[in-house]
């Protein structure tokens, strides 16, 4: 049994205690880096969701769990509204794939 | 291009040619691996992009109504109701061959009642805002596991596809040509010095017939 953690500031995360989630509060993105690399050395915790813009300053930290099967750590977006991060995300990865990005060409 | 330095002998060229013939059905391999991974790849990214757009818009909606419930019930209050799970369940992680490329699975289940479930808490000292908001973010919960599975899913894929992509191209514009053209140089060398034989015995025939004619007319 693996658990699903959740990263981000009070406001954006406290709802997704009542879900099951397990919530980690963190003010500041030093917090945040802290908090997800505990939660990423523990084989437990199979999935991590973490705010976008807490996400988007640890990018570095996160690419090194991107070539494992677990944890798979996902930025959502926060209470401010998503800002296209995670979409952009994985349009990095189709590019890395292809070549070219032939998903997103509007 | 950097040519292979190959000494022109015919066991060298054996050597060589069974070499070319298994980079070439190797190549075929991985262009086939290749584009399998490439079908695979795309399909998950869009089945992604959906699932995204549907969890972003689903999540702000909760973060709306969620907000509105902080404000009329108080935070204390607030984080008394929530501390105790409304629905509890199991993440079930499991790990499957996709093209020799392990991802990640996760299977969700609910424990005991489903969503549709009481809350965990009194109705006296918190609003109607949170109930609804709950109900809102338990029923995204489940596609944001899926988001979750798929999105790894398609950075293992993406690395795995880098690399094939990478190899391919390293047979065939690399490995393949330059074995090529090391079987080609050995093979004119061997020719050439056929040549240089064939004349240098017709040339010695023609030293002897000479010698022995030489004999004759005198």
């Amino acid at each position: 049994m693996s658990k699903i953690c959740i990263i981000g500031d009070r406001d954006s995360v406290i709802g997704f205690m009542a879900i099951g989630f397990s919530v980690h509060e963190a003010e500041d993105v030093q917090t945040a880096s802290d908090i997800l690399s505990t939660l990423a050395s523990d084989e437990e915790n199979a999935i991590i969701f973490i705010v976008e813009n807490y996400a988007m300053a640890l990018e570095e930290q996160i690419a090194k769990y991107k070539d494992f099967p677990t944890p798979a750590i996902i930025p959502i977006p926060g209470k401010d509204g998503s800002t296209g991060y995670g979409m952009a995300n994985i349009k990095h990865a189709a590019e890395r794939a292809v070549g070219t990005d032939i998903l997103f060409k509007e | 291009m950097a040519q292979l330095r190959v000494n022109p002998t015919r066991m060298e060229l054996k050597k060589l040619q069974a070499r070319y013939n298994t980079a070439r059905r190797g190549h075929k391999l991985l262009k086939d691996k290749r584009d399998e991974l490439m079908r695979q790849f795309l399909e998950i990214v869009r089945d992604y992009k959906e699932l995204r757009l549907k969890v972003e818009a689903a999540l702000s909606d909760v973060y709306g109504s969620f907000s509105a419930a902080g404000a009329l019930t108080g935070p204390k209050m607030l984080e008394e109701a929530l501390i105790l799970p409304k629905k509890e369940g199991e993440l079930y992680v499991d790990r499957k061959n996709l093209m020799s490329v392990t991802v990640p699975t996760f299977d969700f289940k609910v424990k005991g009642n489903d969503a549709t479930g009481s809350y965990n808490y009194g109705f006296a000292f918190t609003s109607g805002e949170l109930d609804a908001s709950l109900g809102a973010l338990s029923s995204v919960m489940e596609d944001m596991i899926k988001l979750a599975e798929k999105e790894k899913t398609a950075q293992l894929l993406a690395q795995e596809i880098e690399r094939t992509r990478r190899r391919v191209n390293a047979l065939e514009y690399i490995m393949m040509p330059q074995y090529l053209e090391a079987i080609k140089t050995i093979k004119m060398k061997l020719d050439e010095n056929e040549r240089g034989n064939t004349t240098r015995l017709m040339k010695v025939k023609d030293m002897m017939l000479k010698e022995q004619m030489g004999y004759l007319e005198e």
